[in-house]
């Protein structure tokens, strides 16, 4: 296990370098300029941009920026913003705590749906239930969040006024005042996060237990006498469970790119946004630490519903 | 002649102001239609001494500090840091603003009004030089610091040192590199200009202007600038204090209860919130009310009336020097000369021809533009100098005629072709009119391509993504600067009251070029003698009169020869709850005034 552990983590090694490699040349070849606006500004010499631009080393060679990146991550160092003029490291960790809080507790509202109405929804497949089930969750996974969201604005925050659409994070209100306003304002975004995950998490909950619910050895242990419950919860679901663990560990990562559009309409200042004014600002900086970040996501998670299956399923073995 | 008569007549008018005949408002307003911008107009009566009486006078009602709670301010585009010096844009300035003030702000009749200054210098008070070569400003006193230290001439002189010094990279080098300031005692400084300078007012004045704390900086001078922690906790004097910053996102200060002015500021806490766009930045400030202010609403006037509807607040549109044109290529962007397309010294074989000029000019429809797609937020205009009022040309006049242009192209022997397009000497007419990707802009082309079809012109539309289209990269061939095609649109920003830096544009030795990265000002690469000998004339002209009268004929030359058509003037457009008295300023940052903001009960 751990040998088999220290082998996959030696593997992403160099993925990650490649990955590192090609994001790096992408934003090299990539139009745009960090100081472009001083560039426009006629108060502002040309001189001074030449000048911020040859201290921040824009100026050497796609080859040269590169080593000097790589090394310097390789010390822990993730490099300094141009536009901000602060370690991205820092930059990250202010943001890290919003996107964890608004992305977890939308899985976690997602799972808490799609588990008991996809388990449900299978044990009586084609009822009135199931079938209400179905057709929510199809709509629920067809709609884009960028369409909910703006629907949920105009509903809750313009025509009912109950809720603000504008995410901050630093709330000055102190007591239990703080935990509402928060609470307050996480509802849509989370909602709107939640509800597209549930749906198509429901559809894939119910597929696996149905695939499951009609082998041989759900039925011996039917027969044996089991309560219905204990086969569900024992016998069905762990079973059932395997690709959905794959599902949701390796959607992960795509859920944190997925959350960019949701972090924008609502001024969520996750890592999302970061990287979208990142971009716009063209503070490559930046954008390498909060793609390396998403792309290390993708490794580990991957890694993490591996191990997953040897858990639920001890018939797999790690060598 | 024509300046020599616009001259005479401001001249009259100034002395009637002297004399008590004319109240100051009525002459700023005779001087907006006499060609010139309000600012300019005002600082032609400051410098012939006549008091600075009708400047921003504060309406300021509260009648103690505090109390009123949070201010709650959205830019869809949040500060990404807290350095005047190192701002990159107006949002890094505003942010800035919260926390640091210059000497003197520019109010939105170009007004110079004291800040951490006592007064404003003036040649009447001896504090000015006739010739504007040198300037004294006197400090106020019992300024202090967030920190609790006193403000004094030192922390004057540190800032003009450490902007000049080229190592720090700051953004206000230009500002402070060519003068000398030196201390008279520790509440006075002399400032000293290289030559006679008509626009003297721009070292510690405004959005350039924002003082620093030696004591914190002054470790961090030059090449250390950028470790300096003070970059992003900043410690000012102005009416908040600092209490939390997250790049692009939020800013928060608490309220300074040292302020150096009795009952201000009246918020108790502010919060800047950055992020999103700018509709829906609309729809927090007029519609739900979430927000007190938000800046910058770049939004159709039709989406801005609907969400106004709401009632919480209301659009504040105030006009600047912006202003969204079109420029005519003096260049030929077709073929290469030294190897490089659209050569300064080439000349655009069909553009060239003052007909095609005139008639280009003809088949812009202003007012269908300014009523169907920029409504409030577009003007029509036919200057490119619109503001300040005392610098506004009254001499030209815009028309749209399809029809006159057909006549005038006919008559300069441009026949239409067997497809409508006219063709003379095997040159047809056809242009690339090519802008930044922008929905009004988008529509603008439109309304000009169709006029154009009319009269026998035809027009190829480009539209470039404005992160291509606005930047500085040397190897795109779709920048703004590069300008490598006939015909294109975009807005210009006017920073300053003072026309220089902006009329700037057409002059012949700044014309864009491989040699400068295209980072010449003059994009359109017209050339005209007179132009640069009239331009020449009023950087060194004190008295304002002339030079106000200089300018006029500059935007006079630049648009009656086409090598630009004006379109729209751009004004200001910010959000402002019911209840917020916040002054704007289109002169200065939009948190120029933030010390006087206050709520109505």
């Amino acid at each position: 296990m751990t040998q088999y552990l220290l082998r996959r983590l030696l593997i992403a090694v160099p993925s990650l370098l490649g990955i590192s490699l090609v994001l790096f040349s992408v934003l090299a070849l990539a139009p745009g300029d960090p100081f472009g606006e001083l560039a426009a500004n006629p108060n502002v010499p040309p001189e001074v941009a030449a000048e911020l631009r040859r201290k921040f080393g824009m100026d050497d060679p796609v080859l040269v920026r590169y080593w000097s990146w790589l090394t310097a991550m390789l010390q822990g160092s993730w490099g300094f913003s141009f536009v901000s003029r602060m370690d991205v490291d820092l930059l990250i960790l202010q943001r890290l705590p919003t996107t964890l809080l608004v992305i977890g507790s939308s899985q976690l509202l997602a799972l808490a749906i799609a588990l008991p109405v996809g388990i449900y929804a299978a044990t009586r497949p084609y009822s009135i239930f199931d079938q209400i089930a179905s057709t929510l969750a199809f709509i629920g996974f067809s709609l884009p969040t960028f369409f909910t969201g703006i629907v949920l604005i105009l509903i809750f925050s313009i025509t009912l006024d109950w809720l603000p659409f504008v995410y901050r994070a630093d709330i000055a209100e102190t007591g239990w005042r703080f935990y509402w306003e928060h609470f307050r304002q996480m509802i849509m975004p989370v909602t709107v996060l939640g509800l597209f995950q549930a749906g198509s998490w429901t559809r894939y909950v119910r597929s696996a237990v149905l695939d499951v619910i009609r082998l041989d050895y759900v039925t011996t242990a039917r027969s044996k006498g089991l309560p219905e419950r204990v086969v569900i919860a024992k016998h069905v679901v762990r079973n059932a469970l395997i690709p959905v663990v794959t599902l949701v560990a390796l959607q992960m990562p795509a859920i944190f790119g997925g959350a960019i559009v949701t972090e924008q309409i609502f001024r969520v200042p996750g890592i999302g946004s970061l990287l979208i004014s990142a971009m716009l600002a063209n503070d490559t900086p930046v954008i390498m630490a909060v793609t390396f970040v998403f792309s290390v996501l993708v490794i580990l998670c991957n890694l993490l519903a591996d191990l997953l299956y040897g858990w639920l399923d001890p018939r797999i073995s790690y060598r | 002649m024509r300046i020599d008569d616009i001259e005479h007549s401001l001249r009259a008018q100034i002395e009637e102001v002297r004399a008590g005949k004319l109240s100051r408002k009525a002459f700023l307003q005779g001087m907006v239609h006499a060609g010139l911008t309000v600012p300019m107009a005002a600082q032609l009566l400051m410098l012939h001494g006549v008091a600075n009486a009708q400047a921003y006078q504060s309406t300021y009602k509260a009648t103690r500090r505090g109390g009123g709670g949070p201010l709650r301010v959205l830019w869809w585009q949040g500060p990404t840091l807290l350095n005047p010096h190192f701002a990159t844009g107006t949002k890094d300035q505003d942010g800035s603003r919260v926390f640091y003030e210059p000497l003197a702000s520019w109010d939105s009749d170009g007004n110079m009004v004291p800040v951490l200054a006592a007064e404003i210098p003036s040649v009447a008070g001896k504090t000015l030089a006739p010739d504007g070569r040198w300037v004294i400003w006197k400090l106020k006193k019992d300024v202090r610091w967030h920190d609790g230290r006193p403000f004094t001439a030192d922390d004057v002189l540190f800032n003009a040192a450490y902007a000049s010094d080229p190592a720090t990279a700051a953004v206000t080098v230009a500002v402070y590199r060519d003068i000398k300031v030196s201390k008279i005692d520790s509440h006075t400084v002399r400032l000293e200009n290289p030559g006679p300078r008509p626009f003297w007012a721009d070292a510690f004045v405004g959005v350039n202007g924002m003082l620093i704390p030696k004591h914190l900086f002054e470790a961090y001078s030059g090449a250390k600038s950028r470790d300096a922690p003070t970059n992003l906790k900043p410690v000012g004097t102005g009416p908040y204090k600092f209490a939390d910053f997250k790049p692009g996102d939020m800013v928060r200060g608490i309220i300074n209860t040292d302020y150096h002015e009795p009952n201000r500021p009246f918020f108790d806490t502010i919060e800047f919130k950055g992020g999103g766009d700018a509709v829906s930045a609309a729809r927090a400030t007029l519609q739900t009310g979430e927000f007190d202010f938000a800046w910058n609403l770049q939004v159709e006037d039709e989406v801005l009336q609907r969400l106004e509807a709401g009632g919480k607040g209301q659009a504040r549109i105030y006009l600047g020097g912006n202003i969204e044109f079109m420029q005519l290529n003096s260049a030929d962007p077709w073929s290469e000369l030294e190897g490089e397309r659209a050569h300064p010294k080439s000349r655009h074989p069909i553009l060239n021809d003052p007909a095609v000029r005139s008639a280009m000019a003809m088949l812009v429809d202003k007012d269908s533009v300014q009523k169907f797609i920029y409504g409030r937020t577009g003007i029509a205009t036919a200057n490119f100098l619109n503001n300040p009022s005392r610098f506004v040309s009254k001499n030209l006049k815009y028309e749209f005629n399809p029809d006159k242009a057909a006549s005038v192209l006919e008559a300069a022997g441009w026949k239409r072709g067997t497809d409508g397009v006219r063709v003379k000497d095997n040159k047809r007419l056809k242009f690339v009119y090519q802008t930044s990707i922008n929905a009004p802009r988008q529509k603008t082309q439109q309304v000009v391509k169709q006029a154009a079809a009319k009269a026998g012109i035809d027009l190829e539309l480009k539209s470039v993504a404005a992160s291509v289209f606005f930047s500085s990269d040397v190897a795109n061939p779709d920048t703004y600067t590069k300008f490598f095609c006939d015909v294109q649109m975009y807005t210009t920003t006017m920073t300053q009251p003072d026309p220089e830096r902006f009329m700037d544009q057409f002059l012949s030795n700044l014309a864009a070029s491989k040699a400068n990265k295209w980072q010449g000002r003059n994009i359109t690469r017209w050339v005209n003698a007179e132009y640069d000998k009239i331009f020449a004339a009023a950087e060194m002209e004190m008295d304002p009169v002339k030079r106000a009268a200089l300018f006029v004929r500059m935007n006079d030359l630049a648009v009656g020869d086409y090598t630009v058509i004006p379109v729209v003037a751009r004004p200001r457009v910010a959000g402002v709850a019911n209840r917020l008295n916040a002054p704007t300023s289109a002169w200065d940052s939009d948190m120029w005034m933030l010390k006087d903001w206050y709520r109505e009960v």
